[in-house]
């Protein structure tokens, strides 16, 4: 949106902005070049515009976080949904988009800071919704890895499917997610400080969402940045003790987290930069 | 306590055979599942009407939204949540500085 649409050359172009400007921000006027009946202020038409712009927005909220909105109740989540709306308008045309700050905004929200966990809940939402729409891709056949000759294992790299995401939290952030995602019956009680890593992928359709075992996380993103298998068992052992390598990898071939092993007989760093 | 892990390519062949034969049953079934688009999130066409009643109160108002936001309790399912120092989620209404 121009600072300045009455600057604007195009007679349209200045109109829609003049229009636009005020639709999400209730301190400015109404604009002037719009009118009611008999040529008198036009506050309350245009209202209307208002209100479906900032409430469209705000269901767009509602639709993508459920779990926050759950977890706060309706009046609170309209509540920050529209501040958010007001302080972040969409970026993107695509309304399925919106929301990428959100996230971050309720980190900072003030009346949230007793639900230090939301943030991360949020974030899950988010990549759910990320993860659904990401590009389509065939896992890992478990027969791919099967047929890697054992002497080249360790300098395998393997190639992240697009929707593959992975959030870590200090909090229960997964179970949280995972008890108010729908609704029912009122979740069970969860413990909230326990910290959860969570993997999103999309193997075929539809979006599956995990908690990761101890270890799996930063064994994960070490392969997703392109480090070779022997590194990322490797990282997984300095993270935990606890971490158990075959566990993790049949995590990541059940859960589709990638489409394709590159590297082997190769030199890894020749093929880390190979773009999927 | 050193921190490189030395990983002999036997154990890889071993951390390999494992896992494929505990991943193997579960990656085809986990496959197979996935015929039909589950729940998604409908956004399009979302467009609440002018003529209805309430049209203008939500968007327009700074007072309602900007001023007794901030006075919102969460009333959710974040009571079911507890936190180390006894809090439980939900937010008790509190004194706090409304923007003006």
């Amino acid at each position: 949106m121009p600072p300045f649409p009455e600057r604007l050359a195009d007679p349209h172009e200045r109109f829609v902005a003049g229009f636009s400007a005020p639709l999400l921000d209730p301190d400015r006027a109404t604009p002037t070049s719009v009118a009611a009946r008999g040529g008198g202020p036009a506050d309350r038409r245009y209202a209307v515009y208002r209100n479906n712009v900032t409430t469209s927005l705000a269901d767009a909220l509602a639709g993508i976080f459920p779990a926050v909105r759950r977890l706060v109740g309706e009046e609170f989540f309209s509540g920050m949904a529209i501040a958010f709306a007001r302080a972040h308008p969409p970026r993107s045309r695509l309304l399925f988009e919106y929301g990428e700050d959100f996230p971050a905004y309720i980190a900072s929200f003030e009346p949230a800071r007793d639900l230090p966990y939301l943030a991360d809940v949020a974030r899950i939402e988010r990549a759910w919704l990320d993860a659904y729409h990401a590009a389509d891709a065939e896992p890992l056949a478990a027969q791919a890895l099967a047929m890697i000759p054992p002497d080249d294992l360790a300098a395998s790299v393997f190639r992240p499917h697009p929707a593959l995401r992975i959030l870590r939290s200090r909090f229960a952030a997964f179970s949280i997610f995972a008890a108010n995602r729908e609704e029912g019956s009122p979740p069970a009680p969860i413990r909230g400080d326990v910290p959860e890593e969570t993997i999103l992928t999309r193997p075929g359709l539809s979006v599956t969402t995990r908690v990761l075992p101890p270890g799996a996380a930063t064994f994960l993103l070490t392969l997703v940045a392109g480090e070779p298998l022997e590194t990322a068992i490797g990282a997984g052992f300095i993270d935990t003790a606890e971490f158990d390598p075959a566990a993790a990898i049949a995590l990541m071939l059940e859960t589709g987290a990638f489409t394709a092993i590159d590297g082997h007989g190769t030199p890894p760093q020749q093929v880390t930069g190979i773009a999927t | 306590m050193s921190t490189k892990i030395a990983i002999s390519a036997a154990y890889l062949a071993g951390v390999v055979a494992t896992a494929l034969t505990a991943g193997a049953i579960t990656t085809g079934a986990a496959q197979a599942q996935e015929k039909e688009r589950c729940y998604g999130i409908s956004l399009a066409g979302k467009n609440d009407c002018a003529a209805g009643p309430g049209t203008t109160c939500a968007g327009t108002s700074k007072v309602d939204y900007q001023g007794n936001a901030w006075t919102y309790v969460a009333k959710g399912t974040c009571t079911t949540v507890s936190l180390p120092d006894n809090r439980v989620g939900s937010l008790e209404p509190q004194q706090r500085d409304l923007p003006s």
